[in-house]
């Protein structure tokens, strides 16, 4: 809502002086946000004055056709001579009043005026356009002013130039706002000024002979006045003073008749209608819609209307969306302008019309405005709440305008049509305010401020508060204590603290959590969580079959991109990306993580209910609006490539590779208590012979599957446009969180003894896992076992074809003595003999 | 060391004449003296007072003596092999710092050079953000609350006060998540705010309930240099008896001044949301010029363009129909409510000036942040 502080006076009789920055500060500390102030006409500086075309000579042989013009400016340019100006424009005749800047003055925009040749003669100043002058952006010609002005007349004030404009961004609660009524009301309340309120007029009660109205949806619409006019002038204009006021609301001046229903709607806030009386058959009604039924809307667009929409009609159908958009059959036309549906009328202007003030249901017209993809200033306005009480008094400030500006005539009949309503009152405890701020104001105050935006307050430990017409947000006490608070300032509200009840602190799962993101972070990751949106053609890329649970996802109804529709069910995507992106700008060493949720589709699952919400959901409902969510797991994932250790004057690097991807895996599950059980296994995106899947073993002793990591199958790395060998892996946390939960380590007996050292090399088939053999010597060794470490993998023509070697160093202790060489021996070879046992490894000769 | 010797020979007692030994000590303190370098020394060592040395093997023989020559001959041996360990131990400091001078000047390496061998890795700043103000709440006795990322429209909307014809519920910019049919009535939603976890903390939790919720919400905005589709809040909630807006303002003056310092301060200005009433934007004093750049044309801020103050993000008293939705009774409690995007807390806390260095995950920008902000 834009506010210019010239018309914000006419009701609150600021101090002189005031600027609109202090307007501002004062509105901002009510609760209106004032976003801008804008300096209209900054800079502008004098002599600008009304002149009169006296000669026009058309020069010839330039690009475009240029006027030498000799102009009357009276006394303003100190001889009272003829003015000689070279102008561009086009639009004005000789007798034409026009706009003057002589030289010295300044234009917006520090555009300093000056006698100067141009095109051959010398202009001793400019005729100047809208723009030129900050009133908007026409700059098709110079302004032609009405003839009545005088020649020599201070331009800047006649044209109200120069101006401040407040910018305010209205809450949805404060529809009253949208108005200078409203935000005049504020100003007086904020500057403890009283008010000129614009809608306090004089109104004439209903009177038999207006234009016939029926409301039949009395929901829709219970209230309704109608008011005719007559013998209207349809070639009078706007004056100017109505026009600057429209411009600097932001509106463009159309046509008297039009422009006189916007300005009351900006004065008072209550949008009107304006129908031709000549183009009206017969009785107006308000009523819903048929489904199906069409209408013209103003901007020429056919609708077909739903039964819900609210319609404005005549004997001949619906003529109007109400509070939306009038129709365009009945809409009021300028002398000289065709009718919008091209009827024989064209060109003849309207000269009576029938103005409509009334108010709709809030909600409906916000449905209709949705539905129809049409939003106006009048929906704008009803579905945030107008005045009913207003309705009579915005239209008589129409019919006054259109007799005064248009030469109308009112006529006497007043419809009113008014469904019976008692005020709104609300209930409080006069302390209720200072319980909700927590401070001490008093009864006094409470009442004080309530009255100040117009309630009517009565009772005394208990109020009884009526709210004014033009508040329907205030329902309910607290909607009341924020308007005492806001008014005696929230910066003046004290700043205490509350006292909670002991915290349990951060729970495992989120301590693990941040434990993961420490260690893999510690191990050289870098943490880049990604957009979760995905496409099929990402999990094309990943290979992943047509049967891949991860192909079942969780779709939007309204993407940003159609490209990416979907929500991921893996990390790698997102990871992928972010790595491709990071080696196009020149980072090829890379390891990056992510930890977030991914999101599958609940088989079966229905639509989540909407239980009503004036009272606790039941616990079955809880549950259904939890069980209708898809599943939500959180995964941590990883992805790298390049080196994972840079060569440098130490010596070579390292490659990052599979066993790295795996190491995180193990990095992530260990910060879980979990260790990691691998497995050989080809699951897509990875090669299938460099892939592990991961399971854990819960504390119930059962074995599940956490996630999988390696290499990247080659062919997804050139789906992706990543590096070869790129290497990955990603787990499932709650599933790791579930194997570890209640993981508590206890604390080891250090034993003094001295350790005994063996080192076997093994020689197994080359298919036997490693994690195999160490398990089995793990488990031959005993308990005398304090450590075990593979220290060499060997193959060659010495171990023969399809064999490899492990060598194995074992260390052993005792906690109660010193171990013989006999005792470590005789563990030794238990161990070999149970991996022997379990596969079939044989002692390397 | 072998074991005195019982037994002796008189026949060799004529080796323990004092000239002998008086020669034997004088070649051994020669050839220490002879020693260049501690190999050297370490010979010399071994030939004159080793074990099989002159001096060693006539001090055995003391034992062979009678006992009237003993005490004589003893002194004298004893006092010759005194002179050589004494004489060697001499030697031997010598040579050492003769060689620490030397050797350990030649193992000199420049140990400027550089090793990146382990490279580092970090955490992002939105995660190690958000932790640090979620340490801030936990410290005063909050709780962390967390809930999922697709919400039920109840949750996320309904249980706040948003009904369907609230205008907010299509001004928010929603991502709705389409039904299983095609349509888009799945009554699910990308969460546009963690509120829904404020709901969902009121119906699972006992009163009274302080918690904090981080998480990741949606909007369906473009990504630009201020605007992400994807972005991370924290909401706070309390609910108590008796809570009020003065609390409310304190617990936010205490957030900033954890933040940013003693001396900051915050200022609520009055605004709408449906699920707070009263409903509060909240402003933080910035950081950087204190309100000193206000009305003083001399010192700029960048920071906060001159205003004073940075806006933080939306707060409010709960509003009693939300309480009500969640089965509590508002005539008995009360409680607040606040939530800001962390992304602009970053933005400002740490000179961000694009929001897309902070969503695409370019390892240049994050690494410098480390493990905690």
């Amino acid at each position: 809502m834009r506010v210019p502080l010239s018309w914000l006076r006419e009701y609150v009789d600021l101090p002189a002086g005031t600027a609109g920055r202090d307007v501002q500060a004062k509105l901002i500390s009510a609760g209106l946000e004032v976003e801008t102030v804008e300096q209209v006409g900054e800079g502008l500086q004098g002599p600008l004055v009304v002149g009169q075309v006296l000669t026009i000579e058309e020069l010839e042989g330039f690009k475009k056709p240029i006027r030498f013009c000799t102009v009357d400016v009276g006394k303003a340019n100190g001889t009272g001579e003829p003015q000689e100006i070279v102008c561009g424009a086009r639009n004005f005749a000789v007798g034409d009043k026009v706009v003057v800047i002589l030289p010295g003055g300044v234009l917006p925009g520090d555009f300093r005026i000056s006698a100067r040749k141009t095109y051959g003669r010398v202009s001793h100043g400019m005729i100047c356009s809208a723009r030129e002058l900050g009133m908007g952006d026409d700059h098709d010609g110079i302004v032609v002013l009405p003839p009545e002005h005088e020649v020599g007349t201070d331009a800047i004030g006649l044209l109200e130039l120069v101006d401040e404009v407040l910018d305010i961004a209205v809450t949805p609660d404060r529809g009253y706002c949208l108005s200078l009524r409203g935000v005049a009301r504020e100003t007086a309340t904020a500057f403890g000024l009283p008010l000129s309120d614009p809608a306090l007029i004089d109104v004439p009660g209903p009177k038999a002979g207006g234009y016939p109205v029926q409301v039949t949806d009395e929901a829709g619409c219970d209230r309704f006045t109608a008011r005719t006019v007559t013998g209207i002038n349809h070639e009078a204009r706007s004056p100017i003073w109505l026009q600057r006021r429209l411009q600097k609301v932001g509106m463009r001046p159309i046509s008297l008749a039009v422009d006189i229903t916007n300005y009351v709607m900006f004065e008072v806030g209550q949008p009107l209608h304006a129908y031709d009386r000549t183009r009206l058959n017969g009785m107006i009604g308000v009523r819903r819609a048929a489904p199906g039924e069409k209408l013209t809307t103003l901007d020429g667009v056919e609708r077909v209307l739903d039964g819900e929409d609210l319609v404005i009609t005549d004997e001949s159908g619906p003529i109007g969306l109400a509070g939306v958009m009038g129709g365009a059959h009945t809409e009021i036309a300028d002398a000289g302008v065709p009718g919008a549906d091209g009827s024989p009328e064209a060109g003849a202007g309207t000269t009576e019309i029938v103005i409509e003030a009334a108010h709709f249901d809030p909600v409906s017209i916000a449905r209709t405005a949705r539905r129809h993809k049409l939003g106006s200033e009048a929906s704008r306005r009803f579905e945030r709440g107008t005045d009913p009480q207003a309705t009579s008094a915005a239209a008589q400030r129409a019919v006054d305008l259109l007799v005064l500006l248009a030469g109308g005539t009112a006529e006497p009949g007043v419809t009113e049509i008014a469904v019976p309503a008692e005020p709104r009152t609300v209930a409080m405890a006069a302390d209720h305010p200072d319980r909700v701020a927590g401070t001490r104001y008093g009864r006094e105050t409470v009442v004080r401020r309530l009255q100040q935006i117009g309630c009517y307050v009565t009772g005394s430990d208990d109020l009884i508060v009526t709210v004014p017409s033009w508040r329907p947000d205030l329902s309910f006490p607290n909607d009341l204590a924020e308007e005492v608070i806001r008014l005696e300032g929230y910066e003046n509200l004290p700043s205490t603290l509350p006292r909670p009840p002991a915290g349990r602190g951060l729970t495992d799962s989120q301590r693990l959590r941040r434990r993961i993101g420490r260690a893999l972070a510690g191990a050289g990751y870098v943490e880049a969580p990604a957009y979760p949106f995905v496409g099929t053609e990402a999990l094309d890329a990943l290979g992943l079959d047509a049967d891949d649970p991860r192909r079942r996802v969780v779709t939007l109804a309204n993407p940003l991109s159609d490209n990416e529709p979907a929500l991921r069910t893996t990390l790698l995507t997102g990871l992928l990306a972010t790595l491709r992106r990071n080696d196009g700008r020149g980072s090829h060493d890379l390891a990056l993580f992510e930890t977030g949720l991914v999101f599958h589709p609940r088989e079966g699952a229905g639509t989540p209910p909407r239980p009503p919400v004036d009272r606790r959901p039941t616990d079955e409902e809880i549950a259904a609006l939890k069980a209708a969510l898809p599943d939500q797991p959180r995964h941590a994932a990883v992805v790298l490539t390049g080196a994972r250790e840079p060569a440098g004057w130490w010596g070579a690097g390292r490659p990052a590779g599979w066993a790295d991807a795996i190491e995180a895996a193990r990095t992530v599950a260990r910060e879980a208590g979990v260790e990691l059980i691998l497995r050989q296994d080809q699951h897509a995106p990875y090669h299938p012979g460099r892939c592990a899947a991961f399971y854990a073993v819960a504390g119930d002793g059962t074995e599940v599957r956490v996630g999988h990591g390696g290499e990247l199958h080659p062919r997804v790395t050139k789906a992706l446009g990543v590096p070869e060998r790129t290497a990955a892996m990603e787990v499932d946390l709650d599933v790791i969180e579930f194997a570890g939960a209640g993981h508590r380590p206890s604390g080891p007996r250090v034993s003094t003894f001295p350790v005994a050292t063996q080192d076997v090399a093994l020689v197994v088939a080359a298919d036997v896992p490693a994690a195999e053999v160490e398990a089995a010597l793990r488990e031959g060794a005993g308990e005398l076992l304090e450590s075990l470490r593979l220290f060499d993998v060997f193959t060659g023509p010495q171990i023969g074809e399809g064999r490899k070697s492990l060598a194995y160093a074992l260390r052993f202790r005792a906690p109660d003595r010193t171990l013989t060489a006999e005792d470590a021996s005789a563990a030794r070879d238990a161990a070999i003999a149970r991996a022997a046992e379990r596969t079939d490894a044989t002692l390397r000769g | 060391m072998s074991a005195p010797n019982k037994s002796y020979d008189p026949v060799e007692v004529e080796a323990l004449q004092p000239q002998q030994i008086e020669q034997m000590r004088d070649e051994a303190l020669a050839a220490i003296a002879a020693a260049t370098d501690l190999d050297a020394l370490a010979h010399v060592k071994t030939a004159h007072a080793g074990g099989g040395s002159p001096l060693a093997l006539a001090n055995r023989e003391i034992g062979a003596l009678p006992p009237q020559a003993k005490a004589e001959a003893g002194k004298r041996v004893g006092q010759a092999r005194g002179a050589v360990n004494k004489a060697l131990a001499a030697r031997q400091g010598e040579l050492e710092a003769e060689r620490d001078a030397r050797v350990l000047v030649e193992e000199a390496v420049d140990v400027t050079l550089p090793y990146g061998r382990a490279t580092a890795g970090a955490r992002h700043p939105l995660a190690t953000l958000s932790d640090r103000i979620e340490d801030i709440f936990v410290a005063m006795g909050y709780e962390v609350a967390e809930g999922p990322e697709v919400e039920a429209e109840w949750f996320n909307f309904d249980a706040l006060n948003i009904s369907v014809d609230n205008p907010v519920r299509s001004e928010q910019d929603t991502f709705f998540v389409a039904a299983a049919d095609g349509s888009e009535d799945s009554g699910m939603v990308l969460r546009t705010h963690t509120s829904g976890v404020q709901i969902r903390s009121l119906l699972e939790r006992e009163l009274p309930v302080y918690v904090i919720a981080p998480g990741r919400v949606y909007r369906s905005d473009e990504l630009d240099a201020t605007h992400t589709p994807v972005f991370r809040q924290v909401e706070l909630l309390a609910v108590d008896e008796g809570l009020t807006m003065a609390d409310l303002k304190g617990t936010l003056d205490h957030m900033v001044v954890s933040l940013f310092g003693e001396g900051m301060t915050t200022r609520l200005r009055p605004n709408h949301f449906p699920f707070t009433e009263p409903s509060a934007e909240m402003d933080m004093l910035c950081y950087v010029c204190r309100g000193e750049s206000v009305g003083n044309p001399d010192r700029p801020c960048r920071t906060c363009s001159s205003e004073g103050w940075i806006e933080l993000g939306g707060c409010g008293i709960v509003n009693p129909k939300v309480l009500i939705a969640c089965g509590v009774d508002p005539q008995k409690y009360s409680g607040f409510a606040f939530g800001f995007g962390i992304e602009r807390m970053l933005m400002f806390r740490h000179n961000v000036e694009d929001m897309r260095d902070i969503v695409e995950g370019d390892v240049r920008f994050t690494l410098p942040f480390g493990m905690e902000i």
